[in-house]
């Protein structure tokens, strides 16, 4: 329990310095985290989309395989990157390795399957609430898919923060493609791992609430913009 | 099939900006070094001084020793530094390094509880300690992660005469982790561990644990620097890479080691050209 | 695109014949009414002709038997009226989108067809909050606006209280009136009185009997139309 108050205290003196490390590798993380989130958005939600209302062979495969690649360990998709980015791998001469970009490509592999997976429900289920109507309107598959995106916004607001929520969360990825350099690769997830190592507990948990409170505050902000747009649109 | 196109095209404009090469124009070099290195403080206190000079990053990234040679192999690193002669000469052999240069050692210490039940208190023959501390059965914690710190544990065994892969028994725990973690594991357990002073000096979570043996020569921990081969890995920074050998093995390089110091104490030895070292 | 011709139609599903070889024609015109008991099959065969089913047999070609392709001008409106998550007009405005119409021209038949229906106050609430017989009304605006040559109708009062299914029947008769062909489906008499021209009556699948609307109720020449008519036949 000792441990515990003095990470609160710890966590408190670090906002407090304005300690300008923390604030670095807080927008790191950010910036790394909520890249990958927009990119794997864009790949995922055309993709469930198209999942939720085309029928084709190897279908049932495929939802079980994305619904299977939400649980991917994310050190394993951390060393699939490395193997790719690599001076000996196939994209070695991209020399993305241990670079903040190589962080995002990594979280975005591990993003695109919660996004494509839960939007694929939340559209399919729609889709049986809508489909009739759609079609008799003479909607394309396409601008089917465009109008059940935006009307079911508020349930994918949510599929996006569960996203999110994965990407800030996980260590194992960004440990081995970005290497955890001081200054360049350095984020909260591994900051925290790191000084738990070293056996500094309280600063580790300390860090930790941060981490807690910086995604609680991005959740917080995308509830009360929900809210408002309820209010308006209903 | 708009849908489709839509979909393929975002997905492309999204590759591109992910794969675009980053705006920094820094110029950097990667090392590859051991996190017991790191920990220790050593890299953010003498690297400003060689980045300041040059306008080279030096970009540390700490693993295991075997991890950091390993990282060198494939090419994804341009300078070595670690603690492990055997391997690095090895490293050598296989033509991925240019040459091995002797920068500083530091030492290791045999670190127990308090009350130290296998008696070893005040030692300075390591090998005995360790008899002792086997006969007692006494809990004793190892890396097992063949790191140099686990290479040179393991090798104080042999010396002391004991094959301890072979003749380990419940009293003796592998970790498979880094320092830290194994400190911590020793903390909780009261056990004996073979600890390199750095780590102990910058650790925090003590518990009962205290220095017990020191100041064996055997104990001593010698650091080597290697450029990478640019003949193997064409993508090596030669030039920065051999300009941050040079700073290291140089007099200011060597005189900010030893300006390193936790509460007063001094980690790292410098020892660049010292025979056999 | 009238007249509609239905051959030799079928539909069958999870080994139920559901339609049973319904052959007829659809000419401009007259308001059509099919009638029938539930279960018969009424709500399939609106969705046969308008082509959100495809058929196990038979054929639905339009033009008189030239065009089996799906037309574009024609519309339906649904017992259970889907909302889209977006304002009342925007709901209008977004099938004159679909079907191609320039923003300025949506905009203003949506407000006229709203006007028309009698939603000009609700034209900018939320859809969604609109209540059972305003929905309805805005999915017959909807439908209106895209100025369909026919309009099918799948029981569009069945869950509406009569104040509410007044006012979408006057609609359906206004928008008859506009030139759009009416096939509507109800197992309500008085409203297949009401609002028929001629009668297409649906029992088990097939269709039984076809007549003009005073015909069919004086005198129903089949017996089943006859007990449908005095509410004795058996529930499926």
């Amino acid at each position: 329990m000792g441990d515990i108050g003095s990470a609160f205290g710890e966590a408190a003196n670090l906002i407090l310095a304005l300690d300008r490390t923390l604030y670095g590798i807080v927008l790191l993380s950010l910036q790394v985290s909520l890249t990958a989130v927009a990119a794997a958005t864009a790949i995922g939600l055309p993709l469930g989309a198209a999942l939720a209302i085309r029928r084709f062979p190897g279908r049932p495969v495929l939802l079980v395989t994305i619904n299977a690649l939400m649980g991917l360990p994310p050190v394993v998709a951390g060393l699939l990157v490395y193997l790719l980015l690599s001076r000996a791998g196939p994209l070695g001469t991209l020399g993305l390795l241990f670079t903040p970009t190589a962080m995002v490509f990594a979280q975005t592999i591990l993003v695109i399957p919660i996004v494509a997976g839960l939007s694929r429900q939340v559209l399919e289920d729609a889709w049986h609430e809508y489909e009739e109507q759609l079609r008799s309107l003479g909607a394309t598959p396409a601008a089917a898919a465009t109008t059940l995106l935006w009307d079911t916004r508020h349930s994918l607001v949510t599929v996006v923060l569960a996203g999110f929520g994965r990407a800030a969360a996980e260590v194992g990825a960004v440990m081995i493609v970005g290497g955890n350099i001081d200054g360049v690769t350095r984020v909260m997830t591994t900051t925290i791992s790191l000084e738990a190592s070293k056996g500094d507990l309280p600063l580790a948990l300390g860090l930790g609430i941060i981490l807690v409170a910086v995604v609680f505050a991005i959740n917080a902000a995308a509830q009360i913009i929900k809210s408002a747009a309820v209010r308006r649109y209903g | 099939m708009e849908l489709r196109r839509l979909f393929a095209r975002t997905a492309c404009l999204v590759l591109a900006l992910a794969l675009a090469p980053s705006a920094l124009a820094q110029r950097f070099i990667i090392l590859a070094s051991t996190t017991s290195t790191e920990q220790s403080g050593l890299f953010r206190n003498i690297l400003p001084a060689f980045e300041q000079k040059t306008g080279i990053e030096v970009r540390v990234v700490a693993l295991g020793t075997g991890q950091a040679l390993d990282l060198a192999r494939r090419g994804d690193a341009d300078v070595v530094l670690v603690h492990a002669r055997a391997a690095e000469e090895r490293f050598l052999a296989e033509g991925h390094g240019v040459q091995r240069f002797a920068v500083m050692y530091n030492d290791f210490v045999l670190i127990g509880p308090k009350a130290d039940p296998a008696g070893i208190r005040g030692g300075t023959d390591t090998l005995d300690a360790l008899r002792k501390i086997k006969g007692a059965n006494a809990p004793f914690v190892s890396r097992g992660d063949g790191s140099g710190t686990h290479i040179a544990e393991v090798d104080l065994w042999k010396m002391a005469g004991v094959d301890i892969g072979s003749e380990k028994g419940p009293w003796y725990l592998e970790t498979g982790q880094g320092m830290g973690p194994a400190l911590n594991t020793a903390s909780s357990l009261s056990a004996y561990l073979l600890a390199d002073r750095g780590t102990w000096i910058a650790f925090r979570n003590r518990g009962d644990l205290e220095i017990l043996v020191a100041g064996d020569q055997r104990l001593m921990n010698q650091y080597g620097v290697m450029l990478v081969n640019p003949e193997k890995h064409p993508n090596v920074k030669r030039a920065d890479g051999q300009a941050f050998v040079d700073w290291l093995v140089s007099a200011e390089g060597q005189r900010a080691i030893a300006d390193y110091k936790i509460g007063g104490e001094q980690l790292f030895f410098p020892n660049a050209g010292q025979p056999g070292a | 695109m009238l007249p509609l011709i239905l051959e030799d139609l079928t539909f069958a599903a999870r080994g139920r014949t559901i339609i049973d070889r319904v052959s007829c024609e659809f000419t401009p015109g007259p308001r059509t009414v099919i009638l029938g008991p539930n279960g018969a099959g009424k709500s399939v065969l609106m969705r046969l002709c308008h082509g959100l089913l495809a058929p196990t047999a038979g054929r639905v070609v339009w033009r008189g038997g030239r065009d089996e392709r799906r037309p574009r001008a024609q519309a339906m409106v649904f017992q259970r009226p889907v909302m889209l998550r977006r304002s009342a007009i925007g709901n209008v405005t977004y099938g004159l989108k679909l079907a191609g119409v320039a923003h300025a021209e949506r905009n203003r038949r949506a407000q006229q067809v709203l006007d028309a229906v009698g939603l000009r106050a609700a034209a900018h609430e939320p859809a969604r909050i609109l209540s059972g017989g305003e929905q309805q009304k805005l999915a017959l605006a909807r439908a209106w606006a895209l100025e369909p040559e026919v309009l099918f109708l799948d029981e569009p009062t069945a869950n509406l209280d009569p104040g509410a299914t007044r006012e979408v029947e006057t609609i359906v008769g206004e928008i008859h009136a506009s030139g759009t062909k009416i096939v509507m489906t109800t197992h309500n008499l008085g409203q297949a009185r009401r609002l028929g021209d001629e009668i297409l009556f649906i029992n088990a699948g097939r269709l039984a009997e076809r007549a003009p609307v005073e015909r069919f109720f004086a005198q129903p020449s089949t017996a089943e139309a006859a007990s449908f008519i005095k509410g004795e036949l058996p529930w499926n």
